[in-house]
């Protein structure tokens, strides 16, 4: 027989992902005291992406840690508050109505019933195909996130050249893997005229270990068959080589993990491709919340559990009786600009701000802020250069001139 | 059961090699097994079978009704598809009955649309019907604006085209034929029956079977044939995100003109959306790498067809090489005096005909003084099922319940268990690349191409080998 059991669980409320959104939002619903509260983990353990970021980063100014560390202090307080952690579970599909989700783990089909849920199931890096990257395939071709296991959880051998494709901080955690994998690194390639790193983190590279940058160039084949024997490059100024190795590594670009999302018919922006939020985490399906990196891919992690920790206290309220928010006025971004969360304005509601990307570097930028051609907001990023994966920050002062019935808030760069 | 992939060929003649494990050498592979006093060897140059035109192609199973009425690949289609069918049915390899639409996107097109019906039914398929733009949209209601009307083929069809290779070879190796893999031939000459010069060795066989594929010329004239030269014909694809398969119901097909058959969208039966593929005469066998352009090409013709399509994420972009021969038919020779079947120019309906030309070779190397012997129909098999339109291993609670391997998910967008990976290394024709095990069971072909589980399946695929 077939099919999905028929009688369902009944949780108080359900966290999809334990990474560190997840983790966060359960050990503070736990706490709160919310009753019956169940994390899904699809993975073997908990902990999300830190798990398998072997490097410093994490943790506070005062308190720096490491992501492992990071990701075992985050499950220790999951466990601690009371919160159920599940691994090797992985939530399916919903049911029809309510906030009901069907799984499946080494025990069996089950189906769960929630009074809320809690997605928090992250994002990952686009792979090589969904780049359109041209050429053959090869074996030697992954992403940051299988590079950082295949070295830190399971000591696989990864190859003897490797050319890092991106430029930005995770590129350089990419490149500090593979030189602890015993191999070398090429080179680093971006498209852009300087690396979207902080200047420090791209000079410790280029002049501490002689990694080459290469600015404003484009990874425009793949050559070899059966392993990687190279990467074919072209300049913007037309010059062309081939990069000889034989692994590369696609960094960066991440996008949300939103199968769930979607699959439950939650309104997703159009920029970030995470359910479409305003200041709280209410999505578009009543009883159905949203946090961390799905929703903005990608933050730290710190800011994923903040975000969870918020979260937590959205469903509280909801959990005591407050009414669901109207959906409010969409948020747009205009190019180079690609996506700004949160991405609705809703009323009584204001976010300390709002994080945003752009997808070109932006000298000295000024974003703007319309409403039906009416200016809201204008204001000064930085005095330097805006980059490409790098946070920008919009202040959210203007939302209470934002009129309820209008159009939607469009922000551009002029 | 023997299937080696290196060490000295085995010294004593065969009754009849064949060389290429394609979807083709494969089926005649499985057809000659059914022959039990016959000694037979499937040889191929590459570590798995299927691993050339086989696995990169349209993965459509065809009715035939666009053939060329009379030739030989027209009646091979329409009896393998019959054939293949029933195979599919019985061994549990994927197939979808989603039927297939010839879109008019002008008036030249609608007009050719009768004519396409009538040449159809010379090829014995009477079942299509002429659709205005009204029911063609209540049947694709996500195709682009603009067209016209449509033929619909109902019975055209998706399969899987790595799980058909694999049960032929499989049925094949349990009943007694050897798969020698890594085994390329470097020269083949007559001395008593044929002397193949391979990568691993001498191997004699009394009576031969070209089934090489794109290098079927190469091993025809190297036993004195000039029959036809093989200029491989690349079609890049591209494969969308499951996310996109409800944009999408029939295989839809352009109205084929004087420049080819064109693009189109299609399902697969992994539930993924493929569009493709473009048509480029190469020189070079190994040019099976995408282009820039050529994926730009699809994206912009993809738009037009399914305008919601290029927003989806691409999953995976791959190129196959067709065996054209400059000739609208497929080049299956019988050498008499050679002991020696060619089986060239197997083009994009191959797959589907697989079946039928596995029975006409068999029946050519009969003509030729091969004495098949006995008939003893081969054990039934049971393939694992890639499929999503039947359940897979992660949705059956009883099999989870008898084995609690088969709902630990190890690769989560293709939602492919513990349990299949470990089957798939434990079975007759195992990967011996992780390439091979993702054709097995669909590990690491998803959305995240390994981001979360590329590492992992690979701790399986290596400590499962050693």
């Amino acid at each position: 027989m077939t099919g999905q059991a028929v009688v369902p669980r009944r949780v108080d409320v359900l966290v999809v992902g334990a990474g560190p959104a997840g983790l966060a939002a359960a050990a503070r619903l736990a706490a709160a005291g919310a009753g019956r509260v169940e994390v899904l983990e699809r993975e073997a353990q908990p902990g999300g992406v830190p798990r398998h970021c072997a490097h410093g980063g994490f943790g506070t100014w005062t308190r720096p840690l490491t992501g492992p560390r990071y990701a075992r202090l985050l499950t220790e307080a999951a466990e601690r508050a009371g919160a159920t952690l599940r691994t090797g579970v992985t939530a399916l599909d919903w049911a029809p109505t309510g906030p009901v989700l069907t799984t499946v783990g080494p025990g069996g089909p089950e189906t769960v019933e929630a009074r809320a849920v809690v997605l928090a199931t992250g994002a990952r890096e686009r792979p090589r195909a969904a780049r359109l990257v041209p050429g053959t395939r090869p074996a030697g071709v992954c992403t940051t996130g299988e590079l950082q296991q295949a070295v830190h959880l399971f000591g696989q051998h990864i190859g003897t050249r490797a050319v890092v494709a991106g430029a930005a901080d995770v590129s350089y955690a990419a490149a500090a893997t593979v030189r602890t994998a015993g191999a070398e690194v090429v080179a680093l390639v971006t498209e852009h005229p300087r690396a979207q790193a902080g200047r420090a983190r791209a000079g410790a590279a280029r002049l501490g270990h002689g990694i080459p940058l290469l600015t404003d160039t484009t990874i425009t084949e793949l050559v070899g068959h059966g392993r990687l024997s190279g990467v074919r490059v072209r300049h913007r100024d037309g010059r062309t080589a081939v990069l000889p190795c034989d692994t590369v590594v696609f960094t960066g670009d991440f996008v949300p993990e939103h199968e769930l999302a979607r699959r439950g018919g939650l309104t997703l922006d159009p920029g970030t491709r995470g359910p479409a939020v305003g200041a709280t985490p209410h999505t578009s399906r009543p009883g159905v919340f949203a946090a961390g990196n799905l929703l903005h891919a990608v933050e730290p992690a710190g800011t994923a559990v903040r975000e969870g920790a918020r979260a937590a206290g959205a469903v509280l309220d909801f959990l005591a009786g407050t009414p669901w928010p109207e959906p409010g006025v969409p948020v747009v971004v205009e190019p180079p600009l690609r996506w700004i969360a949160p991405n609705r304005v809703t009323p009584g509601a204001v976010p300390a701000r709002h994080v945003l990307r752009t997808g070109v570097p932006l000298p000295r930028p000024v974003l703007y802020v319309h409403q039906d051609g009416r200016l809201l907001h204008r204001q000064r990023l930085t005095a330097g250069t805006a980059l490409p994966e790098r946070t920008l920050t919009l202040a959210a002062r203007w939302h209470d001139r934002v009129d309820p019935d209008g159009g939607p808030v469009r922000v551009s760069t002029g | 059961m023997t299937v080696t992939a290196d060490g000295p060929l085995p010294p004593t003649p065969y009754d009849v090699a064949i060389v290429g494990a394609g979807v083709v050498g494969c089926a005649v592979a499985r057809e000659l097994a059914r022959h039990p006093r016959l000694r037979v060897a499937l040889l191929d140059a590459q570590d798995d079978v299927g691993q050339g035109t086989s696995k990169a192609n349209t993965a459509i199973l065809h009715t035939g009704f666009d053939a060329t009425p009379g030739t030989l690949e027209a009646r091979l289609v329409r009896e393998g598809y019959a054939r293949l069918g029933a195979y599919a049915d019985d061994t549990g390899i994927p197939v979808e009955r989603v039927g297939a639409l010839l879109v008019a996107w002008d008036e030249e097109q609608r007009a050719a649309l009768p004519r396409l019906a009538e040449k159809a039914e010379r090829n014995a398929y009477p079942d299509t019907a002429l659709l205005g733009p009204e029911e063609l949209y209540a049947r694709e209601p996500h195709l682009g604006p603009g067209a016209l009307g449509a033929l619909h083929v109902p019975g055209e069809s998706i399969i899987c085209p790595w799980t058909t290779t694999l049960a032929y070879a499989t049925q094949a190796v349990r009943a007694g034929v050897d798969l020698h893999l890594n085994t390329a031939v470097r020269a083949a000459r007559r001395s008593g029956g044929h002397l193949l010069t391979t990568s691993r060795g001498t191997l004699r066989a009394r009576h031969l079977v070209n089934a090489a594929g794109l290098h079927a010329d190469t091993l025809d004239r190297a036993l004195g044939h000039e029959d036809f030269t093989v200029t491989p014909r690349r079609g890049q694809l591209l494969v969308y995100d499951k996310l996109a398969r409800p944009l999408v119901r029939h295989i839809l097909l352009p109205v084929p003109t004087a420049l080819g058959k064109g693009v189109l969208v299609a399902p697969t039966v992994y539930g993924n959306v493929l569009l493709g593929p473009t048509a480029e005469d190469l020189h070079d066998k190994r040019a099976t790498g995408s282009t820039a352009d050529g994926t730009a090409a699809l994206r912009e013709q993809g738009r037009r067809i399914l305008p919601a399509l290029p927003e989806e994420e691409v999953t995976a972009v791959y190129a196959g090489l067709r065996a054209a021969t400059g000739q609208e038919d497929y080049r299956i020779t019988a050498h008499p005096g050679q002991a020696y079947v060619t089986v060239g120019g197997i083009r994009s309906t191959g797959l589907t005909a697989s079946l039928a030309i596995a029975a006409h070779v068999t029946g050519l190397l009969a003509e030729n003084g091969l004495d098949p012997g006995p008939v003893r129909e081969p054990e039934p098999l049971t393939m694992p099922n890639l499929g999503e339109a039947s359940p897979r291993p992660y949705q059956r609670a009883d099999l989870i319940a008898a084995d609690p391997e088969y709902g630990t998910l190890v690769c989560h967008c293709e939602r492919v268990s513990r349990g299949e990976i470990r089957d798939a290394l434990a079975s007759t024709v195992p990967p011996r690349t992780l390439d091979g095990l993702r054709r097995r069971t669909r590990a690491r072909a998803g959305r995240c191409q390994g981001f979360y589980c590329g590492a992992v399946v690979r701790d399986l695929f290596e400590r499962g080998r050693a």
